[in-house]
């Protein structure tokens, strides 16, 4: 079909369903094609830009980096290591403490959320107290975390445990108190216990929530990491962007970004598939009209 | 003690004795919803309670599973006094109320799962329900791939594979459409002869009570509803919900009831345009 063709597609190209289906697909390709190739463009002025303005000033270099450096600084570090040791450790590192504590932050959040939303005399009690501490900065902890539990993997485990409870908490305390009345009634008449009933009624319903906070959670936890390692540690993502800092390496501080990027993007898409399985049985999204 | 067991005159299944059941308002006020009600069902019995809208129809039947105690007056089931969740009871919503994350066969098995029967029993009488309520071939759906009607059908196997000597409906089909509505109530009433429990049925729909009931009980209009007066419906069973209510019998019964219910709705109606939907519901 060419490009006439297509402009008076949906009038011209008759009742036949082939022939409507032919020309909704070749406009629907002929959009991504576009919105893919603006995507390009975008990175190119944006990468480009920067390299060209940045070029020829040694001072430029030094406070901004270049992407070209960035780059050849990425290399290095998988090729030669970096100063403190092999890449992969580093990540290795940050990534263990980021799970870890997503992993401990994420199930005490889950499991205090449903229990102050089932039982109100629970959250009377603690409702203030959790207030309070959801208003400080929390982040302020990390130092309190290294001075009490040294420099090693611990500290940094806390911080992401105590960034990652409160969304997760909220979330799974909302979720629990959304719960539609109906659904708790009708399965107390079928004859669940109370147990029952929170673990088959109130935690599914209450999952839509709870999934939609790990997303951010897990940005908190990387956040919580690099944070932790930046106010003392040996090893991991953070000690790597703080040398690089100290040694007014810019490229460094840009390539250890990029790699904590594509790790957020990795676990945002396992998340996804995640979010996917446990939520099997929501009705697909209608796409909309195509405007 | 299904319907086979007990025999008629052996004592009521249902039994409310001068209820009366207070509401707090937002505002903190008082309201009664339901005031001096005195309503029987004997085991076995179809019983469909009409009213206004607002009037607590559906009071009575959170007050009959136990979901509510109430305010003064006794509730008893099978001269038991309700005292929490009542045992032997199916409650059907108005709303939809089966599990959205569960396939058909999970909501359907549900109840024996929840009651420790072994999985594998309570999964075969599943599917034996799900293909009594014509279901078969859609064990493995989840509720939102199913139309209106086979959700309410999923819920109607639901409470029936426990088996209940009290069967509580809260206008069911209401959210359904004439057509599949008919279908469903004729439906309702050859499952309900597999196994005749007693049914309290609330509806608006006049023609809907008459067609399923062997009793209309009529309230008053809201607040403080009570009963106004009670209709035997002495049509000959089996029925077939669309056609009966073209006999002569049926029309009779239709206009005796519709005196006594027309003063309600059109009490019901001048309160709520006067009060303009401030004590709505």
């Amino acid at each position: 079909m060419t490009n006439t063709d297509l402009a008076t597609g949906t009038a011209a190209a008759g009742t036949r369903p082939e022939e409507l289906q032919a020309a909704h697909r070749a406009r629907r390709r002929r959009r991504q094609t576009l919105v893919h190739l603006t995507q390009v463009l975008v990175l190119v002025v944006v990468l480009g830009g920067w390299q060209l303005l940045v070029q020829g000033d040694q001072r430029g270099i030094i406070l901004y980096g270049l992407p070209s450096g960035i780059v050849s600084r990425l290399q290095t570090w998988i090729t030669e290591g970096t100063a403190i040791g092999s890449l992969g450790a580093q990540i290795w590192t940050t990534l263990q403490e980021a799970l870890i504590g997503f992993v401990i932050g994420t199930a005490l959040g889950i499991v205090c959320g449903i229990a102050l939303g089932r039982i109100r005399f629970l959250s009377d009690v603690f409702g203030p107290f959790i207030k309070v501490l959801n208003a400080i900065p929390r982040i302020v902890l990390g130092s309190v975390f290294v001075l009490a539990f040294g420099l090693g993997l611990e500290s940094k485990i806390l911080l992401v445990i105590v960034l990652v409870f409160f969304g997760v908490f909220f979330n799974a305390f909302q979720g629990t108190r959304e719960v539609d009345r109906n659904f708790i009634a009708n399965a107390s008449i079928l004859g669940a216990s109370r147990w029952q009933v929170t673990r088959q009624v109130v935690l599914p319903s209450a999952f839509t929530w709870i999934i939609a906070s790990l997303h951010v959670s897990f940005g908190f936890a990387l956040i919580g990491a690099i944070v932790g390692e930046f106010l003392g540690g040996y090893a991991g993502l953070g000690v790597l962007i703080k040398n690089a800092q100290g040694t007014f390496d810019a490229n460094g501080v840009w390539a250890a970004m990029v790699i904590m990027g594509i790790v957020a993007l990795l676990a945002e898409w396992l998340i996804t598939r995640l979010e996917r399985r446990l939520l099997r049985w929501r009705p697909a999204q209608l796409a909309g009209p195509d405007l | 003690m299904r319907a086979t067991s007990p025999a008629p005159g052996q004592g009521p299944a249902i039994e409310l004795a001068g209820v009366t059941k207070q509401f707090t308002t937002d505002g903190g006020l008082p309201y009664t919803a339901l005031k001096d009600l005195d309503v029987r069902v004997a085991p076995g019995e179809f019983c469909a309670v009409v009213g206004p809208t607002g009037c607590g129809k559906s009071t009575t039947l959170t007050l009959v599973s136990g979901l509510e105690r109430p305010s003064a007056g006794s509730v008893a089931v099978h001269g038991e006094p309700v005292t929490g969740i009542t045992p032997g009871v199916g409650f059907m919503f108005q709303a939809d109320a089966i599990l959205p994350w569960k396939t058909v066969l999970d909501n359907v098995s549900a109840g024996p799962r929840f009651r420790g029967v072994a999985k594998r029993t309570a999964l075969t009488d599943a599917r034996d329900w799900i293909r009594r309520v014509g279901l078969a071939g859609f064990e493995d759906r989840y509720p939102h791939q199913l139309s209106g009607g086979m959700r309410k059908r999923v819920a109607l196997a639901q409470n029936l594979i426990n088996e209940p000597e009290i069967l509580l409906m809260d206008e069911p089909f209401s959210a359904l459409d004439v057509q599949t509505r008919a279908k469903m109530s004729d439906e309702l009433l050859s499952l309900w002869d597999l196994t005749r429990p007693a049914v309290v049925f609330v509806t608006h729909d006049l023609e809907e009570a008459i067609a399923l009931a062997d009793t209309v009980v009529v309230l008053t209009a809201g607040p403080a509803a009570t009963v106004k007066a009670r209709f035997p419906i002495d049509l000959p069973r089996p029925r077939v919900v669309q056609e009966i209510r073209f006999e002569r019998q049926f029309v009779d019964l239709y206009q005796q009831i519709w005196e006594a219910l027309r003063a309600e709705v059109d009490l019901a109606y001048t309160q709520t345009t006067q009060l303009g939907g401030k004590e709505a519901s």
